[in-house]
């Protein structure tokens, strides 16, 4: 079970959407477990609903939005420090990589 | 369903839902007079819209025309400066053809900015009189164009907002309406469950292929529609912000695709493909999210319904525009700005279907006249910039 102050979009996704501002200290139940929360987060942001490991998609409106970088572990905040997109950073010209059509768009 | 009885009919037989006057200027160098002409009617129903470029554009040519025959626009008043490249005679005969009165002022043939501006306003006096005349007829909901856009979007946008307005979308799309959303470039991971949705497979391999067009685009510019905004709001990846506005398209079928100024043929859902075709030319495929209404305009919406969630202010020249506010502390800081507080789905204050639903009964209000948030703070934004496209091919819009 989760904290009424997160939204679980689809019973598939392995992350929670805040739909209110958490605060740093704040307790919260996140998968059955209690997870003090170590900052303040936004509405909007995302909580790992179960454990990640690296490399795992992240599944939101069970539609992957991107990988995990590195485990992450439940309710901790996933964003650009531990998830990345699966497509346009891969393909931006500062990598010295152009666009590939054989690029598999899942 | 007969929306409203009050739509104004013009000469080519479209139906408006508003009586507008256009002033456009065809080039920079033409905007003050144009905006000054403007002024004194600005709350009149008078709009200010306009191309800044010297040299020539086809697609900027083709946005100004399907504007200034715009089911909401009665009539035109043309600015040119004299010397630029912009072929008025052309949009002018255009104009006409369509049965709209039309007057084309040159400044360097009027004697400069003052005699210019003076004849305008005189102009303008007859212009509101025949406008004013223009019949009033029933709008059936299957002739309503509405279309959607996101913009100023955080995590709660694709929640709250964007669903909701899916939910109006699938209930118009329904009663057969036309309804048109866009930016391929912000659908870039969505290909397979939209290109599901395609009413013919040619269809959905031409969706496809606007995608893949707008990552390559995007990839070329080295700049996905990816705004440091949307990551403090909490979306972290270009897949992530685009499944939020993919939620504003609905669960209906998608009869076809659409480039900017392409009118829908019938009543369904229509992708408008906004990435220019070709090599990368003009830099950004829209500049900002004025110049993605532009050109739902162009494709004769009638009605937009903007999505969002940090809070944008703007509106649109020619048809208004419908804030829906995803984020309910956005909402409290900026209410006198949105028309509808989606943001209380995540009080538990409504459903997605109910916010839906109120979204749908104020699009037909709005058609039956009464006025938006920004139409009531006289916002007019309008955008323009240089684009190419190949037209359409037959599979784009296949027959019901």
């Amino acid at each position: 079970m989760h904290d009424p102050k997160l939204l679980l979009l689809d019973p598939a996704d392995n992350v929670l959407v805040a739909i209110q501002t958490l605060e740093a200290g704040d307790i919260l139940t996140v998968g059955g477990q209690r997870v003090n929360m170590p900052t303040r987060l936004t509405l909007g942001h995302k909580l790992a609903a179960r454990t990640i490991p690296a490399g795992e998609k992240i599944l939101k409106y069970r539609v992957p939005i991107g990988s995990a970088t590195r485990d992450i572990a439940v309710g901790e905040h996933v964003h650009l420090h531990n998830m990345k997109s699966d497509y346009i950073q891969t393909f931006t010209l500062e990598s010295g990589q152009t666009f590939s059509t054989n690029h598999d768009h899942h | 369903m007969i929306i409203t009885n009050n739509a104004y009919l013009r000469a080519d037989g479209r139906k408006g839902i508003r009586n507008h006057i256009v002033v456009a200027y065809l080039v920079e160098c033409a905007h003050h007079v144009a905006r000054e002409i403007v002024y004194p009617y600005r709350e009149s129903g008078v709009h200010l819209i306009g191309f800044g470029g010297c040299y020539p554009n086809d697609y900027a040519a083709r946005m100004m025309r399907t504007l200034c025959t715009h089911p909401n626009v009665g009539g035109v008043i043309l600015l040119s400066l004299g010397c630029e490249s912009f072929n008025r005679n052309s949009l002018s005969e255009a104009i006409v053809a369509s049965g709209r009165p039309v007057e084309t002022l040159v400044i360097q043939q009027n004697g400069g900015t003052r005699k210019t501006i003076e004849q305008g306003r005189k102009l303008m006096e007859d212009m509101l009189a025949k406008v004013a005349e223009v019949p009033r007829v029933p709008l059936h909901i299957s002739e309503f164009i509405v279309g959607t856009v996101c913009g100023g979007s955080d995590a709660t946008s694709g929640i709250t907002a964007n669903p909701s307005i899916g939910r109006a979308f699938d209930s118009l799309v329904e009663q057969k309406a036309s309804c048109i959303f866009e930016e391929t470039g912000e659908l870039m991971g969505c290909e397979d469950i939209m290109t599901a949705r395609a009413a013919t497979p040619e269809l959905a391999g031409i969706l496809r292929d606007s995608v893949t067009k707008a990552a390559k685009y995007y990839t070329v510019l080295g700049h996905g529609s990816f705004a440091p905004g949307n990551a403090e709001g909490g979306l972290t990846t270009m897949e992530e912000k685009s499944m939020g506005a993919y939620a504003k398209s609905g669960a209906s079928r998608i009869s076809g695709l659409l480039k900017p100024g392409d009118i829908p043929p019938r009543g369904g859902l229509y992708l408008l493909d906004v990435v220019p075709d070709g090599e990368v030319r003009f830099g950004f495929p829209n500049i900002n999210d004025s110049a993605e209404i532009a050109e739902l305009i162009a494709c004769g919406s009638h009605v937009i319904l903007f999505s969002t969630g940090r809070g944008s202010v703007v509106g649109a020249a020619i048809s208004p525009v419908i804030k829906v506010c995803a984020n309910p502390e956005t909402y409290r800081r900026m209410s006198e700005d949105m028309d509808v507080d989606a943001g209380k789905i995540l009080d538990g204050r409504a459903s997605l279907d109910e916010v839906g639903r109120e979204i749908l009964d104020l699009s037909l209000a709005v058609a039956r006249g009464a006025q938006t948030k920004s139409e009531e703070l006289g916002h007019q934004e309008f955008v323009l910039t240089y684009k190419s496209f190949e037209p359409i091919g037959p599979s784009c819009l296949p027959s019901a």
